[in-house]
C-alpha cells in the first residue's frame, strides 16, 4: 500500500502524499456514515425532516455551494501555474481560494447566528441535530483548509513549487478538493432534497 | 543496546514484569469469586480485588511505556538520555507509591484510608481506576512530569523522528488527561463526563499512539524495511486514531445523563474505530511480509504480529459489536464489556508492551537475541496466554449474551443475582481459561531464566 515511495516512474503518479489520501478515505468514509444515517433516519421520520427542512437558508448554502467551487478552481490554478514552474505566481490564486473560503465561513457565521437565535440547539430535534453536527464537521474542515491553503499560499510566495517540487501544494490542494467534495453532497442532502 | 542510558529501561521491564504476575494473582481469585461469592471473605472481598486487578493492570502497563520510552527515545534520538539518575530516582519513588497504595488497598479499610490520605481536602477517591488515594495520584503526576521532563530534554538534543514524536505526543496527553482524575464535580452527570477522559480517552485515544510508536520501532528494527515507509504508516494510523477515537468517546455518554446527540455522535465515530486497529494489523503484517532481514529474534517478531491481530480483535472486533447505541442499550455493563475489556487490554496494550520487552530484554542483558530454546519457551507462554485470552473472552461473551436476554430482553425479566447464577457454567469455564493464562504467565516468566546458548551481540 505504502509502495510508491521509491522513485515515480509511472505516467499514472497520485498527486500530493500518499498519507493525504488515507486520511480523505478516512474522511470521505466519516462523512459517508453519517450521511447514510441521515438518510435511513430521514426515512422513518420524513415529515418532521421536510417540515424542518423550510427553515433552512437555502440561498446561503447556495452562496457557500459557488464560493467553495469557485476556491477550488482558484486552487486548480494555482496547482497548474506552480507545475509550469512559476510558484510565485500561484500565490495570487491562493490567496483568492482563501478569501472564497473565509466567504465560506462569513456566510455560514451568519447562518448558525440566526439558527442559534431562533433558540435551534443540537438537542431540538433529530433533524436539527443532524444540521448542526455535518455542518459544524465540515465547517471545522473548512477552517482547517484555510490554514493549510495559508500554508500554501506562504509556500508559493517563496517560490517552494515547481515541476520537481510538487508535493506540498498537491497535498494540500487534494484535502480542499475533499472539504468541496463533502459539501457538494450534504449541500442537497440536507438542504435541499426532500 | 546502542547507549548505556538506555538500560534505565531494564528496571521498569522487570517491575512491569512483577506487577503482571500480581494482577493476573487477583484476577484468579476474583474469577474465583464469581462462583465462590465468600472466598477469601472478609479479608479481600471482591470489590477489592477487582480495584487491586485494574489498578495493576494500568500501573504495570505505564512501567512498560515508561521503560518503552527510556528504551526507544535513546536510540531514536541517537543521543543518551537526558538524566538516567532522574530515570532511576522516578522508577523507586513510583514503585514504592504503587506498592504502598496496593497495601493501603488491603489492610486498610478504603473510607480509613480516604480520611488518612487527604480526601477530605480534595476529594479525587471512590471513583472505578481512579481509586487511588490523593497522594498517590500527586505521586503519579510528579513522576509523569519528571518522566516528560526527561524524555523531552532527550528529545530536544537529539534526533528528531516521527517515532519518538508520536511517542512523546502520546505520553504527553496520557499525562494531561490524567489530571482529569483530581477533578470531581458534585454534578454526578459532569462527575461521569470527565471520568471518561482519564482511561477511556487513554486508551481509544492517545495510547493508541504510543502503541502504533512502539509497534513501529520495533518492527523497523526486526524487519530492516525503511523508516519512510514505516512513517508514512504512522501518520496514517495516527490520525485514524484521533478522527475516530476522540469524539468516538462518546459512546461512553449514551445513558449517564448527557444530551441525545451522544448518541448519534458517540456511534458514529465509535464505529469507526476498529480501523485504526485494522490498518495496525495490516502495516505490522506488511512490514514482516517485507523484511529485509531475518532478525534472530523470533518471538519478538511473534509478539509484534500478535499485537497486530489481538488488538483488531480485541479493541475493534469486540468493541463494536456493542458500540451502537440501540444495541448498547441493551448490553451496557454487561459481561459483554467485561469481554470486550479484556481482549482489549491484552490484545492492545499488555502485547505491545510485552513486543517491547522482547526485543529489548535480550539486547539490555547483553545479547541479540535469547537461545532457541528461550525463544521457544516464550513463544509457548505467547500461545498459551493468547488462546486463553480468547477463550476468557468467548466465555464472557456468551455470559454476556445469555445476560443481556435473561436480564433486559425477555418478556419476564429475572434479577440480577438469579441470572448471576444461571451464567455460573461459563464464569467457572473462564476461571479455567484463567488458570490456563497463568500457566502461561508462568512459563513466560521461567523462559527468562532458561539457559542455552544466545545469539551474540555485534556492536557496531
Amino acid at each position: 500500500m505504502a509502495r510508491n515511495s521509491g522513485p515515480e516512474t509511472t505516467a499514472r503518479r497520485l498527486p500530493g502524499d500518499l498519507a493525504i489520501w488515507f486520511f480523505i478515505l478516512a474522511e470521505l468514509l466519516a462523512f459517508g456514515v453519517f450521511f447514510v444515517v441521515y438518510a435511513f433516519t430521514r426515512a422513518n421520520h420524513v415529515e418532521l425532516f421536510n417540515a424542518e427542512q423550510l427553515t433552512l437558508d437555502r440561498t446561503s448554502g447556495a452562496i457557500n455551494t459557488v464560493l467553495l467551487l469557485t476556491s477550488s478552481f482558484f486552487v486548480v490554478r494555482a496547482v497548474q501555474v506552480a507545475e509550469a514552474g512559476f510558484s510565485r505566481r500561484a500565490a495570487p490564486w491562493l490567496a483568492a481560494a482563501f478569501a472564497c473560503g473565509a466567504g465560506f465561513v462569513v456566510v455560514k457565521i451568519f447562518e448558525y447566528a440566526e439558527k442559534i437565535g431562533a433558540g435551534i440547539s443540537l438537542s431540538s430535534s433529530t433533524f436539527y441535530m443532524f444540521y448542526l453536527s455535518l455542518t459544524f464537521f465540515h465547517f471545522m474542515h473548512v477552517i482547517l483548509g484555510l490554514v493549510i491553503i495559508a500554508a500554501m499560499w506562504n509556500g508559493a510566495r517563496t517560490g517552494r513549487y515547481g515541476p520537481g517540487n510538487m508535493n506540498g501544494i498537491e497535498t494540500g490542494a487534494a484535502y480542499w478538493h475533499m472539504v468541496d467534495l463533502v459539501w457538494l453532497i450534504l449541500f442537497p442532502l440536507i438542504y435541499v432534497m426532500r | 543496546m546502542k547507549y548505556t542510558s538506555q538500560s534505565v529501561a531494564l528496571p521498569y521491564f522487570i517491575a512491569a514484569i512483577g506487577l503482571f504476575v500480581g494482577q493476573i494473582v487477583f484476577g484468579l481469585a476474583m474469577g474465583l469469586q464469581y462462583v465462590v461469592g465468600d472466598f477469601l471473605f472478609p479479608e479481600i472481598p471482591f470489590n477489592v480485588a477487582r480495584m487491586v486487578h485494574t489498578n495493576l493492570l494500568i500501573v504495570w502497563l505505564l512501567f512498560g511505556f515508561m521503560g518503552a520510552a527510556y528504551y526507544l527515545i535513546p536510540e531514536e534520538t541517537e543521543t543518551e538520555l537526558y538524566s538516567p539518575k532522574l530515570a532511576l530516582l522516578m522508577f523507586w519513588i513510583f514503585l514504592i507509591a504503587g506498592a504502598a497504595t496496593i497495601l493501603g488497598y488491603l489492610f486498610v479499610d478504603y473510607n480509613t484510608l480516604a480520611e488518612m490520605t487527604g480526601n477530605n481536602i480534595l476529594a479525587t477517591m471512590g471513583r472505578e481506576f481512579l481509586e487511588q488515594p490523593l497522594l498517590t495520584k500527586i505521586g503519579i503526576v510528579i513522576v509523569a512530569l519528571a518522566f516528560l521532563f526527561n524524555i523531552s530534554m532527550t528529545m530536544l538534543k537529539g534526533r528528531k523522528t516521527v517515532i519518538s514524536i508520536v511517542m512523546l505526543l502520546g505520553l504527553w496527553g496520557l499525562a494531561i488527561f490524567f489530571l482529569f482524575s483530581f477533578y470531581n464535580p458534585g454534578n454526578l452527570v459532569k462527575d461521569k463526563f470527565y471520568w471518561w477522559w482519564v482511561v477511556h480517552l487513554w486508551v481509544e485515544g492517545v495510547w493508541e499512539l504510543i502503541m502504533a510508536a512502539m509497534l513501529a520501532f520495533v518492527l523497523i528494527k526486526v524487519t530492516g524495511v525503511d523508516r519512510e515507509v514505516i512513517e508514512k504508516w504512522l501518520y496514517v494510523i495516527i490520525t485514524l486514531a484521533l478522527v475516530t477515537g476522540l469524539i468516538g468517546t462518546g459512546h461512553h455518554y449514551f445513558w449517564i445523563g448527557t444530551p441525545g446527540y451522544w448518541q448519534w455522535w458517540g456511534s458514529i465515530f465509535s464505529a469507526l474505530e476498529p480501523i485504526p486497529f485494522f490498518a495496525m494489523t495490516v502495516f505490522a503484517f506488511n512490514m514482516v511480509n517485507r523484511r529485509r532481514r531475518e532478525h534472530p529474534n523470533k518471538a519478538a517478531v511473534l509478539w509484534a504480529l500478535g499485537t497486530g491481530v489481538m488488538a483488531f480483535l480485541g479493541a475493534g472486533v469486540w468493541g463494536f459489536l456493542h458500540t451502537l447505541a440501540p444495541v448498547n442499550f441493551y448490553t451496557h455493563g454487561s459481561q459483554i464489556t467485561a469481554a470486550h475489556g479484556h481482549m482489549a487490554f491484552y490484545g492492545a496494550y499488555v502485547l505491545v508492551v510485552l513486543t517491547i520487552i522482547s526485543y529489548a530484554m535480550p539486547l539490555l542483558r547483553g545479547r541479540a537475541a535469547n537461545s532457541q530454546r528461550a525463544q521457544v519457551v516464550e513463544m509457548w507462554s505467547f500461545w498459551l496466554m493468547t488462546i486463553s485470552m480468547v477463550f476468557i473472552t468467548l466465555f464472557l461473551t456468551a455470559a454476556g449474551i445469555l445476560q443481556v436476554w435473561l436480564q433486559r430482553v425477555s418478556d419476564t425479566p429475572m434479577p440480577f443475582m438469579q441470572v448471576q447464577d444461571q451464567i455460573s457454567l461459563f464464569y467457572w469455564m473462564r476461571l479455567w481459561a484463567g488458570v490456563v493464562f497463568a500457566v502461561g504467565l508462568v512459563t513466560y516468566v521461567a523462559s527468562f531464566f532458561v539457559k542455552g546458548e544466545s545469539k551474540p551481540l555485534i556492536t557496531p
